[in-house]
């Protein structure tokens, strides 16, 4: 079995462009049996899933022939053994470190955002993250500074995890002026230009065009400006929603057109807003929508942060070989309502529980201890650091400033002559009260 | 060579400057040493458009066109003739049918410091496209409070061209110019079509060009210094086409032609007409106008759009708050009908301003003080 497998990944650096021959009936017949209508989208399977790219043979699921990129077959063994432990390390002690702690500060930061909402400090649209840390500490810790992420209004962790100072991020939330946008962009627009995080978009589908573009950036640097070691990739962040929305497939399209260094990374959490995504979308499979498009797609169980890294090591690389985009689907699922003010009363409970005890930060704990990679301790020591943060972080901005008045109109140019020509025919911006009183603009 | 020098604006703060020196840089560059023959040399507008873009693309490697047959097609009105030829695929891309994806795409590049052209194949497309000009584009430098500016021109034809029917037809200069974070201007003649190009590709945030699909082909003299290839126009200054003392006439894009024809019919009878063009829509040249006015006294805004929240509106409103006292007559509004753009030919002209609307009304302007008994 693994060895006519392993046959075919032979060719696995020098990816194919993938056989016209899509999902077949047989392919359906194959799935079709792991999600019965009323139970949660493909269940809670361990192995992952990677594009069938021909019929696979019949009682064959995870070991399925494949033809493109996949999950390499050594991976793919130890991943099959057991859910959260396999007999050869995936992560040294120093990442796994790394890892939790990325993933404890994500938890413990949105969970202190909760407090603070209900406290008043916090106001407007909050969504948090609570339940996908894997995916975002998964992918952005393999990332360097230089490299792309592109997110949602769902941007809290993403900002954390890409390098922004908690203190940052929690200034932004309270609306002060030490906040990573000044207090003017808020909880779904987090910037930072020195990390490269670029939004932080309230408009689902709004951040895929333009990551999109930061790839294209990347690859126009390298072969026209000449910069011939830029190999920056991009990844954009989005949910199952965003999957049934026309940028998407746009961009699918362009970016497999011409070959752009990104990753598309589906944080299906099964639920928009009140939708769930079986209601929504008539193929709800949406790593299949990659290879419609001439580009792998992968399925992945989002809860698992070891496993999300694997196959996000394999998307990252082949972006950076120049090989082009990669689709991955990541299952996974927010403990939380959709935002603070979602009463959240449509979803399951049972769902809930199930989840509820995939936990990735504890999951991520056991297999640490369990493989000897930390002491409980340790760990601890990590917690009580990272609570520290946080409250730090709270304090900072709870001591912040507010904007000062002139900040209203700041930047809303670069080139703030775009505010036009005065009445005594000077520029707006050149008048020494242009930013005391708003009615001259 | 007296190029266009690019400051950089500090983000935090507000330019300290002396004052008069910022001007200098966007007045069009005079050589004193050179001479140049003082018969004008005749352009089109498609040639003034061609030879921005050419000159600029040349100038700076980062700047690069997108959009639908402005490639292999050279363009879906010619306006990138030569362009795939001279620069490669790199940097004129043909993109397929999707704005949306395609115009993020430009902003994401922009985001990072390329100077995308994205062209619309006309400004109606654009509506498939709008959340990325006004949502990721527009808004960008400011909620990320100056780290991100985005250096992009939107450009393409727009307003009605001739029996295109509605979804062809709309101008949409009230809809972007009400949108703070965007620059949006709208040449007439081929001098402002290059000068007005040149600055938008330099300029470091998103300015939305609206051309005229009408004009393209018009030709106009060029003064030799337009020709030059550092010459910039600035943003934000409208330019008064023809000197008058009894009425001003603002229109911008095609309707200028309209307004100085109609400048000529008027003085026939003894009305003198000033013409301003205006431009640049966001920011508007509210001085100039409001000076104008002041001289003249009436005021008579000519837009091919629609009336109701249209550019003519908001002159009308600037000039009643700044210079009320000086009002003789109350404010005309010539604007397009208020129907989405008929077919037939015969429609079509009664949907568009022509110039006798503009004589008419600049006459209303003009006798409105005169009781009627007396005119009788």
């Amino acid at each position: 079995m693994s060895s006519s497998a392993a046959a075919t990944f032979s060719s696995l650096n020098a990816i194919p462009p993938p056989p016209s021959s899509f999902s077949s009936p047989a392919n359906d017949k194959l799935f079709s049996s792991s999600f019965p209508a009323a139970s949660p989208f493909l269940g809670s399977s361990h192995k992952p899933r990677s594009c069938v790219l021909s019929a696979p043979s019949p009682g064959r699921r995870s070991h399925a022939p494949v033809v493109a990129a996949t999950a390499p077959n050594a991976i793919k063994e130890k991943l099959a053994q057991s859910p959260a432990s396999s007999s050869n390390l995936l992560i040294t002690k120093e990442e796994g470190l790394v890892l939790y702690e990325d993933m404890v500060l994500g938890r413990s930061f949105e969970d202190m955002c909760a407090q603070m909402y209900y406290r008043g400090k916090m106001f407007g649209f909050v969504h948090l993250y609570n339940g996908q840390e894997a995916v975002s500490t998964g992918f952005i810790k393999l990332l360097k500074q230089e490299d792309t992420v592109v997110s949602t209004y769902r941007d809290h962790v993403h900002a954390l995890s890409k390098g922004v100072p908690a203190r940052e991020v929690m200034s932004e939330l309270f609306g002060k002026t030490t906040g990573c946008c000044r207090g003017q962009g808020g909880s779904m627009h987090m910037f930072s230009k020195e990390h490269n995080l670029i939004g932080g978009f309230a408009f689902i589908g709004e951040g895929i065009p333009v990551a999109t573009g930061a790839a294209f950036t990347s690859k126009y640097k390298r072969e026209v400006l000449k910069q011939a070691d830029c190999d920056h990739v991009t990844v954009a962040f989005f949910g199952d929603g965003t999957c049934n929305n026309g940028q998407f497939f746009e961009c699918l399209n362009m970016a497999a057109l011409w070959k752009l260094p990104i990753i598309f990374v589906v944080e299906n959490n099964l639920w928009a807003i009140g939708m769930s995504h079986l209601r929504a979308t008539s193929d709800p499979e949406i790593w299949k929508k990659g290879p419609a498009f001439g580009m792998p797609g992968f399925h992945i169980d989002g809860m698992d942060v070891l496993k999300v890294r694997e196959v996000a090591k394999e998307a990252i690389g082949r972006a950076r070989r120049g090989e082009g985009p990669t689709l991955v689907e990541c299952e996974t699922y927010r403990f939380r309502g959709h935002s603070l003010a979602d009463p959240d009363e449509l979803r399951d409970p049972a769902e809930k529980a199930r989840y509820a005890a995939r936990d990735p930060v504890t999951a991520l704990k056991k297999y640490m201890i369990e493989n000897k990679l930390a002491t409980e301790a340790e760990l601890k020591v990590i917690d009580k650091r990272i609570d520290e943060v946080v409250e730090d972080s709270v304090e900072f901005a709870d001591e912040s400033p507010v904007p000062a008045r002139s900040q209203l109109l700041e930047n809303v140019f670069a080139d703030p002559k775009g505010f036009g020509i005065g009445p005594d025919g000077k520029y707006r911006c050149e008048d020494p009260k242009f930013t005391e009183g708003t009615a001259q603009v | 060579m007296l190029g266009i020098v690019r400051r950089k604006v500090c983000a935090k703060g507000l330019p300290v400057t002396v004052p008069g020196e910022t001007l200098r840089f966007f007045r069009p560059v005079v050589h004193a040493l050179r001479n140049y023959s003082s018969a004008a040399k005749e352009l089109t507008v498609r040639e003034a458009l061609n030879s921005a873009l050419d000159e600029e693309m040349s100038a700076d490697p980062k700047v690069f066109l997108m959009g639908e047959e402005v490639g292999e097609y050279q363009g879906a009105y010619k306006i990138s003739k030569g362009l795939l030829d001279k620069y490669g695929p790199d940097r004129v891309l043909d993109t397929p049918i999707t704005e949306a994806g395609f115009t993020g795409i430009g902003v994401g590049a922009a985001y990072y410091g390329l100077k995308p052209v994205v062209e619309f194949m006309t400004f109606n497309f654009s509506m498939q496209a709008i959340d990325h000009i006004i949502n990721s584009a527009a808004k960008s430098n400011y909620m990320s409070a100056g780290q991100i500016n985005v250096p992009i021109v939107f450009r393409g034809p727009n307003g009605a061209a001739a029996g295109v029917g509605a979804q062809h037809s709309q101008c949409y200069a009230a809809w972007y110019a009400s949108c703070p974070g965007l620059k949006v201007l709208s040449p007439y003649s081929s001098e402002d079509a290059r000068g007005l190009l040149k600055a938008a590709i330099r300029d470091p945030d998103p300015v939305v060009f609206l051309e005229n699909e009408l004009l393209y082909g018009e030709s106009f003299p060029v003064s030799a210094e337009a020709l030059d290839s550092s010459f910039c126009l600035p943003i934000g200054k409208a330019k008064i086409e023809r000197e008058g003392k009894d009425v001003t006439i603002t229109a911008f894009s095609k309707m200028v032609g309209h307004a100085l024809k109609a400048a000529d019919i008027l003085a026939k009878d003894g009305i003198s007409a000033e013409v301003i063009n205006l431009r640049s829509i966001r920011p508007l040249d509210r001085a100039t106008i409001n000076a104008s006015v002041r001289k003249t006294n009436r005021l008579v805004t000519v837009e091919e759009g629609f009336p109701q929240h249209g550019v003519g509106a908001e002159i009308c409103t600037s000039v009643v708050e700044e210079s009320f006292g000086y009002l003789d007559a109350p404010v005309e509004r010539i604007a397009g009908a208020d129907v989405p753009m008929p077919y037939a030919a015969n429609l079509e002209r009664m949907a568009v301003p022509q110039v006798e609307d503009i004589v008419r009304a600049a006459k209303r302007a003009c006798y409105r003080s005169v009781p009627l008994a007396a005119a009788a």
